[in-house]
């Protein structure tokens, strides 16, 4: 039996329904308006909000199943328009500090962001009345919010450089402050820098690893080798009792790590740091002074050993490159230049005895490799002598069987083939 | 001194047989003749196998964690080691090759005719039983390659219909390359292999001596020359021999045979992992057949087809012959001169592809 045909239409108001709750006017209009207008209905559909079911009308207000703008975009239902610059931070917070909101979407989330924001540099400049620092949109961007782990996203670790550049490399926009706008010029020519774009490193050092990011604030003299001390554990360990720590934590314009390594363009160490014209410990001690020593002292170490373990491995390649088995050397070399790693490290105590160690046995693994380099070497001008005695005996053999058969054949009358037996 | 031996061996141990072998055995002279010597080859080879394995048995260990330290420390410490472990590996793809040559001179001088089809059949089998001879040594250093290497050629069985997945597991002694396929294939490798191989090669010779040596059939072998075995062919033979030898001297002082890194089945597999050489045709045809050939999967397609081929290739002498028993030579050339030139070809592209 068929079902009557009026049953049909009581199915209609749940497809009114199921319209009313998918329904959004504001992306209906301004995806067909022009310019500015139309933007945000393009940016949105790669928001992470609309992924999780948010919409226009959560951020700013109004009705957005109203196809009547003056419905939909009127302020008795809530309709703020453009939220004021000040007001930003407060209303991403309405969700994001909500954790049971959080919850829903996000439940590993961080709800924390407002605070911080507020305690740091942008916040306390944005509650005072300055809206030219950064707020929520500045580094998340607006309409085409990203999660941070999508590689698109403009708080990506690759791309969080950039983004900081935008406001702080910009001249004047940062001339009210009187801070320098060379920041990112510097960081583009630092270890750190090389670590994140170039090796793909997302592990490596953005702003945020030493600034944070919501409660963005620069560290500071006293706590700047923590902050380096967060990845270079051992290295902070050492400074911080070291001689030298209550002397650079005493010094204006940053203390710590600082001194020597600068902070936003660090570059690659060198024992030129502690020796010759641009050393930086020339800076506080005069050459021929025992301070200065000392540091001559160590650089001399150091790259004694850098150089042996060098031409230790540039004469193992050489041996191994003719085929000779050299891989136990080659393991034993890992751990010569893990003693140079460990120099290094024991500079940061800036007492020549604790280096002694490490650079002792890094020189006794270098020329123990050496030895066996050149010991590989050597047996492989042995063998290739061995072969070629060999090889004049194998011919001197040959050619004594060939005589040999000469002499049988030119008796046996073998080339008439008369004294060989007939075939079977 | 010599004729009292001779006498005190000959009253224990009845020496006629030899005597009349030394004696009576001749090899045709003709202008195939030099390619009797590739059986020859063969045979050294093997022998050097044999005495270089036994040498290297001496200090290898075959468990995961000692067999690729005990072979660093046979190229390291032991006085000769990389010389014997050179040698051994040198010679063991030296000898297939040589086999493989030996098999083709066979096939363009149609020795396989009758009566000579046992010596053709046992000598296919000692060819299978070498490379498995090969297959099973290149996994005991337990090296990187050598372990993937494995894993891709039992992979390859395992996709074999019906009894594939059955070969791969009795081959691994589990569901993958690991432990106890070290252990297995050492057993084949020292033990059961030596074993077949011996016997078959004792039972190739046998049948050499017995049906004496093939005259090609554009020759009438009543009138061709005739060379005594003892000593104008053996001394010949001996010449060859001291040549490969010394071919196999410098192989293993100036390219010593390496070991690479210890396997790591936790490691990702090395780019462009590929088997032995002599696997390499096969495996790069299996490459190129699509992955489903209308209902069939590729792969089983593939590895049927080489089983075709090598049951086809067994019964040579059967199907290369007409009744009468003479040799149907433009055929048979014609497929060797295809099946060697595909696996020329084919193991040339599967090296540099």
């Amino acid at each position: 039996m068929r079902p009557p045909v009026i049953f049909l239409f009581l199915l209609v108001p749940l497809f009114l329904l199921a319209e009313g709750t998918t329904k959004n006017t504001c992306l209906d209009c301004h995806s067909v308006l022009d310019g500015r207008a139309q933007r945000p209905a393009l940016l949105v559909k790669n928001d992470v909000h609309t992924a999780s079911g948010l919409s226009c009308s959560d951020c700013h207000g109004g009705d957005r199943t109203s196809d009547d703008p003056g419905g939909s975009m009127n302020p008795a239902k809530g309709f703020i328009g453009k939220p004021a610059r000040k007001a930003i931070p407060k209303l991403c917070a309405r969700c994001h500090s909500n954790p049971d909101f959080m919850r829903k979407f996000r439940p590993q989330q961080r709800v924390d962001q407002y605070e911080l924001y507020q305690t740091s540099i942008h916040g306390k400049r944005l509650a005072s009345g300055d809206e030219n620092v950064a707020t929520c949109i500045d580094c998340h961007s607006v309409h085409d919010i990203r999660a941070v782990k999508d590689p698109a996203a403009p708080v990506y670790p690759l791309r969080l450089p950039e983004t900081c550049a935008h406001c702080h490399s910009d001249r004047q926009k940062m001339a009210k402050y009187g801070i320098p706008t060379n920041q990112f010029d510097e960081y583009r020519n630092s270890v750190h820098w090389n670590a994140l774009k170039i090796r793909g490193d997302l592990s490596a050092p953005n702003c945020a690893s030493c600034h944070g990011n919501h409660g963005a604030k620069p560290p500071q003299v006293e706590s700047v080798a923590a902050v380096c001390g967060n990845c270079h554990v051992l290295f902070a360990q050492l400074y911080q009792k070291s001689v030298h720590e209550p002397i650079f934590s005493a010094a204006s314009g940053g203390g710590g790590c600082i001194v020597c390594h600068s902070n936003h363009g660090i570059r690659q160490p060198t024992t030129a740091m502690l020796d010759g014209p641009k050393a930086v410990c020339s800076q506080c001690h005069d050459p021929g002074t025992p301070g200065a020593n000392v540091a001559a002292q160590m650089a001399k170490w150091i790259d004694g050993l850098d150089s042996a373990l060098k031409h230790s491995e540039s004469v193992l390649a050489r041996a191994d490159k003719y085929g000779m088995e050299v891989s136990e050397a080659q393991v034993r070399l890992g751990d010569g230049r893990e003693n140079l790693v460990k120099a290094r490290l024991a500079l940061h105590s800036f007492e020549p005895e604790q280096m002694k160690k490490p650079i002792e046995a890094g020189m006794a693994i270098a020329n123990e490799t050496l030895r066996a380099s050149q010991d590989a070497l050597h047996e492989k001008d042995v063998r290739r002598m061995g072969l070629a005695v060999s090889v004049i005996f194998i011919g001197i053999t040959i050619l004594a069987i060939w005589v040999l058969i000469r002499r049988i054949e030119s008796n046996d009358a073998y080339r008439s083939g008369a004294n060989a037996p007939a075939p079977k | 001194m010599r004729a009292k031996a001779a006498n005190w061996l000959g009253e224990r141990i009845d020496l006629n047989a030899v005597r009349e072998l030394i004696e009576h055995k001749t090899v045709p002279v003709h202008s195939a003749t030099r390619w009797y010597y590739f059986g020859g080859i063969t045979l050294f080879l093997f022998a050097i196998q044999v005495i270089t394995g036994i040498l290297l048995m001496l200090y290898y260990r075959p468990t995961v964690s000692e067999a690729f330290e005990s072979v660093r420390f046979i190229m390291t410490r032991v006085e000769f080691g990389w010389l014997i472990r050179s040698i051994h590996s040198w010679s063991a793809n030296l000898l297939i090759f040589v086999a493989f040559v030996h098999m083709f001179s066979v096939v363009f001088t149609h020795a396989y005719r009758p009566p000579r089809e046992l010596t053709w059949l046992t000598g296919i089998v000692l060819l299978g039983l070498m490379l498995f001879f090969g297959f099973s040594g290149y996994l005991l250093p337990w090296n990187q390659i050598s372990y993937f290497a494995t894993k891709v050629g039992t992979d390859v069985a395992a996709s074999a219909p019906l009894i594939g997945p059955a070969i791969a597991r009795f081959l691994r002694g589990g569901e993958d390359v690991g432990a106890p396929t070290l252990t297995r294939f050492f057993a084949f490798h020292v033990i059961i292999l030596p074993l077949a191989t011996m016997a078959l090669i004792a039972l190739h010779i046998l049948l050499v001596q017995q049906n004496g040596m093939s005259t090609p059939p554009w020759l009438t072998a009543s009138s061709v020359r005739q060379m005594r075995f003892f000593p104008n062919f053996f001394l010949r033979e001996l010449m060859v021999w001291y040549c490969a030898l010394a071919v196999l001297g410098a192989l293993a002082a100036i390219f010593p045979w390496e070991l690479g890194e210890k396997a790591d089945s936790f490691a990702s597999a090395p780019a462009g992992i590929r088997p032995e050489w002599y696997f390499l045709a096969q495996f790069y045809t299996l490459k190129l057949i699509p992955s489903h050939v209308w209902v069939f999967e590729g792969e089983i397609l593939g590895i049927l087809g080489f089983g075709l081929l090598a049951a086809f290739w067994v019964v040579l002498p059967f199907w290369g012959v007409d009744r009468a028993g003479a040799a149907r030579a433009r055929l048979v050339t014609g497929v060797g001169v295809l099946l060697a030139s595909y696996l020329a070809t084919f193991t040339v592209l599967g090296y540099v592809k």
